[in-house]
């Protein structure tokens, strides 16, 4: 499962893409929209995708996650649209025979989720103004 | 030769419009898109340094050849986010 949904993201629903008998874990993550940036207090997140890219993306972590681990339960999705403080804008999980490989390779996911797939986050702030977010410049090539 | 360019968060906001086809001649590449667009936003260049560009979903150069056809994206930075 890799994909940008404007629906309310359930994550037991992603877990379960990635169960398997062979399991012995799986570590999930779920990034939530939180109430300040820095101390300013967030009114609420939009979040905006270039979603094909954006989903061919999350699968290419999913193989390099095979490649360096050989795990190949993995599953992310990424919400976008208007999101209040509290709900769940990204869930990835991996399953893994050993829960250490499962730990790893979920933080590589969300890692590397922030660094090439194309999400951006516009946060409006609770005195009414908003701004994207710019963090610092990451080069690919 | 005529390409499909989108343009996503802060490019969509100072251009005013989301996406759009753009007539090219044979042989352009990335950065004959960027040129054209300085015309009408010279603070584009400002974001070059930060700012990635992609050709039918994959990261690409300024040097990179388009073909009839091609969809080009301007991905300003993407969310990132400090690790805290």
């Amino acid at each position: 499962m890799f994909k940008i949904t404007h629906e309310v993201i359930k994550a037991e629903d992603v877990i379960r893409a990635v169960e398997v008998e062979n399991a012995g874990a799986i570590v999930p993550f779920l990034g939530i929209v939180r109430n300040n940036t820095g101390g300013r207090k967030v009114a609420y997140l939009e979040y905006e995708a270039y979603a094909p890219m954006a989903e061919k993306k999350m699968a290419e972590i999913a193989q390099e996650i095979s490649e360096k681990w050989g795990l190949d339960r993995v599953a992310m999705i990424h919400r976008i649209g208007r999101l209040e403080i509290g709900e769940v804008s990204v869930v990835v999980a991996v399953a893994s025979p050993h829960r250490r490989e499962a730990f790893e390779a979920c933080k590589y996911a969300i890692d590397r989720l922030k660094q090439i797939v194309p999400i951006w986050k516009r946060e409006v702030w609770e005195d009414g103004e908003e701004e994207w977010v710019k963090p610092h410049p990451v080069y690919f090539n | 030769m005529k390409v499909k360019v989108k343009y996503f968060a802060v490019c969509h906001e100072m251009l005013g419009r989301d996406e759009e086809d753009m007539e090219l001649p044979e042989g352009a590449v990335l950065m004959d898109i960027l040129k054209r667009l300085e015309e009408e936003w010279p603070e584009i260049a400002e974001y070059y340094e930060i700012m990635q560009m992609s050709v039918n979903w994959e990261y690409a150069t300024e040097q990179t050849v388009l073909s009839d056809g091609d969809e080009v994206a301007l991905i300003p930075p993407v969310t990132g986010g400090k690790d805290v």
